[in-house]
């Protein structure tokens, strides 16, 4: 296929260190604000169940007015502009499941530990099945 | 003993977070790689992009995404929810193929492959552990077991 973008948009060889670093910056923050967040989401409890007793407005209210909500929100912000940045220099097909399987991985570690869930063979397994994908995506 | 069995609802909801992260994701990387490449230098030009067509949809199906992973977050665990997502990137190679015309080698497809039979794995078992929240209703589920 012919491309007729000037040569100053044709991405440059991205060195492998500043791939990493990339991917590794989405990846921490965007775990600890899912631990946050979904601790948040805990602490409220069940948001259909909020929905169906006092509606949507109710719904809302309950988690913007949870301090831990905007702690899993600043970090989830900014894992949000790191993946802008690095979609900027590498393939949507490498830096989104990258990041988003790495995350899974570095998540079920932060849960066990931070959120106490229950993570059984079955879910170590899926992470060390992902772990490999992600190898096999990166490679 | 799968506790907490999910209600056709519940499902609806996680395949809205599935489908809407992708998509906009996509919608993101279509408009970013639009854009010439941007430097830590100018910070700037990352807030500029927000406000371009397709960056503004991705953002706002993420918004949609976002609603549904927080009710999704506060009835199931995170290591449950992730994972059950995570059949969004069968989507994401396939709009990463068709869409944006990217090559996608035999060994991306393995990993893809891969990652779907972990989410297989994950979505077998029960949504959410049982809380010890109080001690006795640890002790109670002992002692049904």
């Amino acid at each position: 296929m012919t491309t007729s973008l000037p040569a100053s948009q044709i991405p440059a060889a991205i060195h492998p260190w500043f791939a990493a670093a990339m991917i590794a910056a989405v990846v921490l923050t965007s775990t600890t604000g899912e631990v946050l967040t979904a601790a948040a989401m805990k602490s409220i409890g069940d948001l259909d169940a909020i929905r169906a007793r006092s509606g949507l407005k109710g719904a809302i209210r309950a988690v913007v007015t949870c301090p831990l909500f905007y702690a899993g929100v600043f970090f989830l912000a900014l894992a949000f502009f790191s993946l802008l940045f690095a979609l900027n220099h590498l393939n949507l097909s490498l830096a989104g499941p990258a990041t988003a399987s790495l995350t899974l991985v570095t998540n079920a570690i932060a849960a066990k530990f931070f959120l106490k869930e229950n993570v059984d063979r079955r879910r170590w397994a899926s992470a060390v099945l992902v772990c490999v994908g992600v190898y096999l995506l990166a490679h | 003993m799968a506790h907490h069995r999910l209600s056709p609802r519940q499902y609806l909801i996680l395949g809205v977070v599935a489908v809407s992260a992708p998509l906009g994701d996509s919608c993101l990387s279509r408009g970013m790689a639009a854009m010439p490449p941007i430097s830590l230098e100018h910070p700037g030009s990352l807030i500029a992009a927000v406000f371009t067509p397709w960056i503004a949809l991705g953002i706002a199906l993420l918004i949609g995404f976002f609603a549904s992973y927080l009710t999704a977050l506060s009835w199931a665990d995170l290591t449950f929810v992730l994972p059950a997502t995570a059949f969004g990137y069968v989507i994401i190679a396939l709009l990463a193929r068709f869409w944006l015309q990217e090559a996608i080698s035999l060994e991306r497809w393995a990993g893809i492959l891969l990652i779907t039979l972990g989410v297989g794995f994950v979505a077998q078992g029960p949504s959410l552990t049982e809380h010890p929240a109080h001690e006795e209703t640890e002790a109670k589920e002992v002692e049904t077991r």
